[in-house]
């Protein structure tokens, strides 16, 4: 099994929700994140004085997916993530050693 | 206000139940102004000392209204002696006046006029808070207040206003307060941060407005509020000069506006809310002294100025490194020295008075009075201010501990916050705790 992990823009959630469903995810958990990549957020100005605004708004995506799904599912975040501009994220995936369904206790892939 | 330029009708005036009505209405806009300036300078500070900025203008609706009863209006409109400051027994507790006895010269009671005045008086020491932000004990603050209206404020607005009053005697024009409150409270706060030194993390930290909806919000107040602070200086509406008052502090206002706006697009690159709410107070403050001399005209003129000179002034205080924190200085002394000034270049000398500036063949007498005005004004309130800030620093002192400062002025001086982050429900139960209830002991000792 896999855990893959998007950072995203706030704005994308909803596409990506959706392009998830059609694939058949049964469940994902979404956090509001903040940080930066590579841009370094952006830039405000208050009468002349310029602030530096290094932590932009993000929303964190998390999917347990079987090992066969993995790469299949990357490649549908990406394309309902991208919009082509800075900023538009990262996904990654890691292997899971267990999982388990707490209601019912079961195990591995039939706990996804 | 305007007591002397007014010509005294031949007849004695009569109580005018319009102007009254009109005055208590203005009286109840200026009185607006203060809650309203609470927010402009609450939102721009961040969310640990929006409490603090808050009460440090509303504080002053408390302590200058008592004051002003007690002893302030007959220091500041009492009989005049020595030209610097006046005395009236009757006024102290506004205890000896009728309730129909006229405001000499007027239509309008004496009660009203002490009124509407006492609003001003309100939101000038007020003003002088934004320059303090986030580091002044609260004792210390309403102890300034207290002080700072007697020594400066009640003198200063004998001087610009009261009959006999000096500066009202050489003839400088100051309509609505451009001297006596603008620049007053500007060159107090230059006074005072000369002191108390500049914030923990000055020119390091970030310190950005935490809510520009609430400045936006102050900002609109105070323009509302104003047409009662400059319209109202006539002191009633019998012949149209408190109209073009009106009109002139709209034209300024609005040209200042676009004025700020159009330097920062150009200088930085976008249009700001910050940038409009500054623009439109530079405005309200530089026609202040200026709209009952001039023409629309002129009053667009004076607000491009104003709004172009104050956006130019607020980044001063990093090349000189002092810390105005809210730009008190920047928006209020130097807008009010504007408005002063210009008053000598653009009065028709067809409105107020009959008094013309250089641009309407008045030469540059008036200019020079008006340069007097501005300085003796400017001088006495940042000297007198420093020693009144030295004074209290080195007895009970004014700023909280550094940490205390770090930590948010809010919690330590008022026990509260703004706003509760604690997450899903709004409710604080995951993060707080309630006080231990009384015990069966103590409440016995307050029964």
């Amino acid at each position: 099994m896999k855990l893959i992990t998007a950072i995203v823009k706030p704005h994308k959630l909803d596409e990506i929700k959706e392009a998830l469903q059609a694939f058949g995810v049964q469940g994902l958990t979404v956090t509001e994140a903040s940080g930066y990549g590579r841009q370094r957020g952006h830039t405000e100005v208050y009468r002349g004085a310029e602030y530096q605004v290094d932590l932009v708004p993000k929303i964190r995506i998390e999917v347990l997916v079987d090992d066969s799904d993995a790469e299949e599912l990357i490649r549908v975040i990406v394309s309902a993530a991208a919009t082509g501009k800075i900023g538009d994220g990262k996904v990654w995936s890691v292997p899971v050693d267990s999982v388990v369904r707490v209601r019912t206790g079961e195990r591995g892939a039939d706990a996804l | 206000m305007a007591s002397a330029i007014t010509t005294l009708a031949a007849d004695a005036p009569t109580l005018s139940a319009a102007n009254t009505g009109f005055m208590l209405i203005c009286s109840a806009l200026v009185m607006l102004m203060t809650p309203g300036l609470a927010f402009f300078y609450g939102g721009m500070v961040r969310v640990k000392s929006s409490l603090n900025m808050l009460m440090m203008s509303f504080i002053s609706l408390g302590i200058v209204t008592i004051l002003w009863v007690l002893y302030g209006f007959s220091l500041a409109f009492g009989t005049d002696s020595g030209s610097l400051i006046g005395w009236n027994s009757d006024y102290v507790g506004l205890s000896g006046i009728g309730i129909t006895e006229l405001w000499d010269g007027y239509t309008i009671p004496v009660y009203v006029f002490a009124v509407f005045q006492l609003m001003f008086a309100v939101i000038t020491p007020a003003l002088i808070s934004g320059a303090l932000a986030d580091r002044v004990k609260f004792g210390a603050w309403v102890l300034f207040t207290g002080l700072w209206v007697t020594v400066v404020y009640f003198p200063v607005a004998h001087w610009v206003w009261g009959a006999g009053g000096w500066l009202f005697e050489l003839g400088v024009i100051d309509f609505a307060g451009g001297t006596a409150v603008h620049i007053n409270a500007g060159a107090a706060a230059l006074g005072v941060i000369l002191v108390i030194g500049k914030r923990v993390g000055f020119k390091k930290d970030p310190m950005r407005p935490h809510s520009l909806p609430l400045v936006m919000l102050g900002a609109g107040l105070l323009w509302f509020g104003w047409f009662g602070f400059n319209a109202g200086s006539w002191l009633g509406n019998d012949d149209g000069v408190g109209a073009v008052m009106f009109v002139n502090t709209q034209v300024a206002t609005a040209a200042a506006m676009l004025a700020w706006l159009g330097y920062e697009k150009l200088r930085h690159g976008s249009f700001t809310t910050l940038g409009a709410a500054s623009g439109a107070v530079a405005g309200l403050v530089a026609i202040t002294p200026s709209g009952g001399a001039v023409s629309p005209l002129g009053a667009i003129a004076i607000g491009v100025i104003a709004g172009l000179l104050c956006a130019m002034a607020v980044g001063l205080k990093y090349k000189f490194g002092y810390d105005d924190s809210l730009d008190v200085i920047g928006v209020h002394l130097v807008g009010g020295v504007v408005g002063s000034l210009l008053v000598g270049l653009f009065a028709t000398g067809g409105v107020q008075s009959d008094v013309a500036g250089l641009f309407y063949g008045g030469g540059l007498e008036q200019l020079g009075k008006q340069a007097i005005g501005v300085f003796a004004v400017l001088a006495y309130s940042l000297v007198a201010s420093a020693l009144l800030a030295l004074l209290l620093d080195k007895t009970i002192g004014m700023r909280v501990s550094e940490d205390d400062e770090v930590a948010g002025i809010d919690q330590v001086e008022h026990a509260e916050t703004a706003y509760d982050f604690s997450g899903a429900g709004g409710g604080a139960a995951s993060r707080t705790t309630a006080a231990p209830a009384p015990s069966a002991a103590s409440k016995k000792v307050d029964a």
